[in-house]
């Protein structure tokens, strides 16, 4: 189990360092630069901001500075924001995210689990019609319809909530609500096919001959077996879902990562594109890990081939 | 079906929860209600601010945040934007005009009570001009005397520059020509002065990227004093007790909120969080007026959108094609269907009405005519033309545009054009190194004169970009500088412009409209076309 950690750790580091050096040098190929604006500034204007920001060095030296000041867990200025270190606006704005995410994820799961296991259990009642139609529901219609609508009957006709924001703990329920539901769904999904796995052999036909009562074949015999699925899935999704949604903080203006990754690239915003892709790169390996360790613990075959 | 029970009821307590929300949540006023009665402004803007610093800050939005926090020599009147007394309660011109003196009043203050003096604006204007700060609008100082010089480095010696300071209540500029529109141009943030001690504390006062603009530290001269600023979520101002006119300011706060996306700003409009938003979708345009609530604001506003036309360019080099391209668009077209009637069409460059200059008429629409004009360069029909591309930034407003021309010069000149659309700033790049043919533009005045637009074109001006340049245009333009009547200098920019639009070398398609929404309660909310509204004289008044 250590040597499988321990190697799958270094992986990642390489990995990680292939993801800087890529991004760094594809920035700088894309055309624009931090300050191509819409009104143009003199040569004389230009040439100072670069040297201020030391981009009139050579290429090779910019990265071998970044690297450095990497190293010393300094991102660096931001571009777009002069009066603002790039570890300040991370350190501001991942705290939004990963409240989002979690409060998102545990929607998510509140939902998607018990509805998973309820149709796998009363397969072919109207229990696992209402939760299947729900699950090809959520899959099928994205956040950016079922925000708006949601804001729409219960911000705006209602009078409920705020329709964007993020000040209140009242103005985390729709956004959370939103992003949980777009989750629970495949969530459901793959808990029923899981569940249905395993309820269909043999060793719950015997338990159930033995007399365990439906609760129990449920709990303590099924579910473990039945959630791998969802485990697997959950991995890469905590990671996408704790990093932030674009669209999510977008339709509810919520001051997250998510928003940031997408507009830093935008703006050309060296510094800060780098800085959200490297903590996106380490929160992903970190909990694909993550899912693999506890999937070996959850499952002896996985254990064995590692 | 004990289960079945359960699901029921766990839906009922669900039911309940939200009854209970949505009792406690109806009686809660919205807070644009609450707003009206204890004086705060909710106000969406975009893009986002990238710093409150006047010398850092360079978007035309920055106005409606920065100058909560600051005032500079003079303000302007809302209605028709003249100069007012600002920090200065006077001034003269000398009998040349190219000398301007002004009396500071002895009771403006900062926000930490000291008082506002010369020196403060004369280290501000260094701050602006010092060449490694990097000011992105150090050019709108260059008319001052020298002050080009010091910024581009051709001499370190500030003394030279055309500012002074002869007691701590006056500050003397001298310009290098007679500027007609230099009180306008003082409006600018850029001019507005920075407290040098804050900044001292914070770093090097003359490098960017200190910190002396967050709220623990942040010192201004106007209405309102920084509360908080949270980026990307909100910038709170609260009246200024320090402010030299306070007793005009009626609003008790203000609370600025970047809006990223239109269609969410819209909704936190009627979600009653937004009193101001900065702009309204497209698609929501018909149903507001429909509605008539008196909410669709619709303000005439300084800016032009237009195409260039990369005159280098082996079939584009020819005048007669440029002006063919530029007859055979139907303006009223394009606003009526596809802008849905909320902006001007126009076939000059600049504005009119601004600083009384009223632009020529242009290449307006004309098809027989731009038939004329491309046979008489050699393409009778269209024959023998090469295709040609119009390059916009991704937009579905620009494409819809771009379509309607390709269409039009299809239609009427027998002309085929590719439409390529690029990301923002691939865009400005391929601007930047004149890698296009026709190419997407728009323009935004930066003061109240029809210079800000005609100087555009000078062949030293860094927004020309098209490769067109005019010694007889420039030479009009210098003649319009010089003089100081004001009909004359009105007739010569309009010579000008009537040149530089028979040459095309843009074609300019309408006129720019802010529509915005407003909440009927706001008071002395002016409509002006550089979408100023000094928040000193704004007010709240509840509507029911």
């Amino acid at each position: 189990m250590l040597r499988f950690f321990a190697s799958r750790l270094l992986q990642s580091l390489l990995a990680l360092i292939i993801i800087i050096t890529a991004t760094f040098f594809m920035l700088r190929f894309v055309p624009g630069g931090p300050f191509t604006t819409e009104k143009a500034v003199t040569p004389e204007i230009l040439r100072n901001l670069e040297a201020h920001y030391g981009l009139d060095q050579p290429l090779w030296k910019q990265y071998l500075d970044y690297l450095g000041s990497l190293a010393r867990g300094d991102f660096g200025p931001s571009f777009k924001y002069p009066n603002r270190t790039v570890n300040e606006i991370l350190a501001d704005k991942l705290p939004v995210s990963l409240e989002l995410g979690v409060l998102s994820l545990l929607v998510a799961l509140l939902i998607g689990l018990p509805l998973g296991i309820l149709a796998a259990v009363r397969r072919n009642t109207w229990v696992d019609y209402v939760a299947s139609s729900f699950g090809m529901v959520g899959i099928s219609i994205p956040t950016f319809v079922v925000g708006p609508l949601l804001v729409l009957a219960l911000a705006i006709h209602l009078g409920w909530f705020n329709a964007s924001g993020w000040y209140s703990p009242i103005d985390r329920m729709l956004p959370c609500l939103v992003l949980g539901i777009a989750y629970a769904a495949p969530i459901s999904r793959l808990t029923r096919g899981g569940m249905l796995e395993v309820l269909s052999q043999d060793f719950i036909r015997t338990a159930r001959a033995k007399g365990a009562s439906e609760l129990r074949v449920v709990m303590r015999h099924s579910l473990k077996g039945g959630l791998l699925p969802v485990v697997s899935f959950l991995g890469p999704a905590i990671a996408g879902i704790l990093t932030g949604s674009f669209v999510i903080e977008t339709i509810f203006q919520i001051p997250g990562i998510g928003r940031e990754f997408v507009n830093s690239a935008f703006n050309r915003d060296y510094t800060l594109v780098l800085g959200t892709v490297i903590l996106y790169a380490v929160l992903i390996m970190a909990l694909n890990l993550a899912a693999d360790v506890v999937q070996a613990w959850m499952n002896p075959k996985v254990r064995l081939e590692a | 079906m004990r289960r079945s029970a359960s699901i029921v009821s766990l839906g009922v307590s669900l039911l309940a929860v939200f009854a209970v929300i949505s009792g406690g949540c109806r009686a809660r006023d919205t807070a644009v209600e609450q707003g009206l009665r204890d004086q705060i402004l909710h106000r969406g803007f975009s893009p986002d601010i990238a710093d409150l610093d006047p010398h850092v800050a360079m978007m035309v939005s920055d106005y409606g945040v920065i100058s909560a926090f600051f005032e500079g020599l003079v303000a302007e009147d809302p209605r028709d934007l003249h100069p007012v007394p600002g920090v200065a309660e006077r001034w003269t011109v000398s009998a040349d005009a190219t000398a301007y003196t002004f009396h500071l009043r002895a009771d403006a203050r900062w926000s930490n009570g000291d008082p506002v003096t010369a020196a403060d604006f004369l280290a501000s204007w260094r701050r602006a001009l010092t060449p490694s700060f990097g000011c992105e609008n150090a050019a709108l100082l260059y008319v001052v005397r020298g002050a080009a010089d010091f910024h581009q480095g051709r001499t370190t010696r500030f003394a030279d520059v055309g500012f002074a300071a002869p007691d701590a209540r006056t500050v003397v500029i001298t310009l290098d020509r007679p500027t007609p529109y230099f009180l306008s141009l003082l409006q600018h943030w850029v001019w507005w002065p920075v407290h040098l001690p804050t900044l001292e504390k914070a770093g090097n006062p003359y490098a960017r990227g200190t910190r002396w603009t967050r709220p623990e530290t942040f010192v201004g001269n106007g209405p309102f004093r920084l509360k908080e600023w949270t980026i990307g979520q909100r910038i709170v101002g609260v009246k200024s007790d320090t402010y030299w006119d306070a007793a005009t300011v009626r609003l008790r706060e203000l609370r600025l909120y970047p809006m990223e996306d239109i269609n969410a700003e819209e909704r936190a409009f009627r979600g009653g969080q937004l009193h101001v938003t900065e702009a309204v979708p497209a698609a929501k345009i018909d149903a507001y007026r429909a509605a008539a609530t008196g909410e669709l604001r619709m303000d005439p506003a300084l800016g032009t959108y237009f195409y260039r036309l990369n005159v280098k360019h082996p079939f584009l080099e020819k005048r007669e094609v440029r002006q063919a391209l530029a007859l055979a668009v139907d303006r009223e077209a394009i606003v009526t269907r596809i802008l849905r009637g909320t902006q001007v069409a126009s076939a000059a460059f600049t504005p009119s009405g601004v600083a009384g200059y009223e632009p020529p008429q242009g290449l307006e629409y004309n098809p027989d005519a731009a038939r004329a004009r491309l046979a008489a360069a050699g393409y009778p029909g269209g024959q023998g033309a090469p295709t040609f591309e119009l390059l916009f930034n991704t937009s579905e407003n620009h494409r819809a545009i771009a379509e309607a021309l390709q269409e039009m010069w299809r239609r009427e000149l027998g002309l085929s054009v590719r439409l390529v659309s690029m990301e923002g700033r691939t865009v400005l790049d391929a601007r930047r190194t004149r890698q296009f043919q026709l190419l997407r533009s728009s323009w935004v005045g930066d003061y109240a004169d029809p210079m800000t637009f005609l100087a555009v074109w000078r062949a030293a001006s860094g927004n020309n970009y098209t490769g067109w340049q005019s010694p007889a245009y420039e030479a009009l333009l210098d003649r319009a500088e010089d003089t100081r009547l004001p009909e004359e200098r009105c007739r010569l920019l309009r010579e000008a412009e009537g040149m530089l639009l028979q040459d095309a070398p843009l074609i300019p398609l309408y006129r720019y409209t802010h529509v915005y929404l407003l909440h009927p309660g706001v008071r002395g909310w002016h409509s002006n076309p550089m979408g100023r509204h000094p928040y000193k004289r704004v007010w709240l008044e509840p509507t029911r």
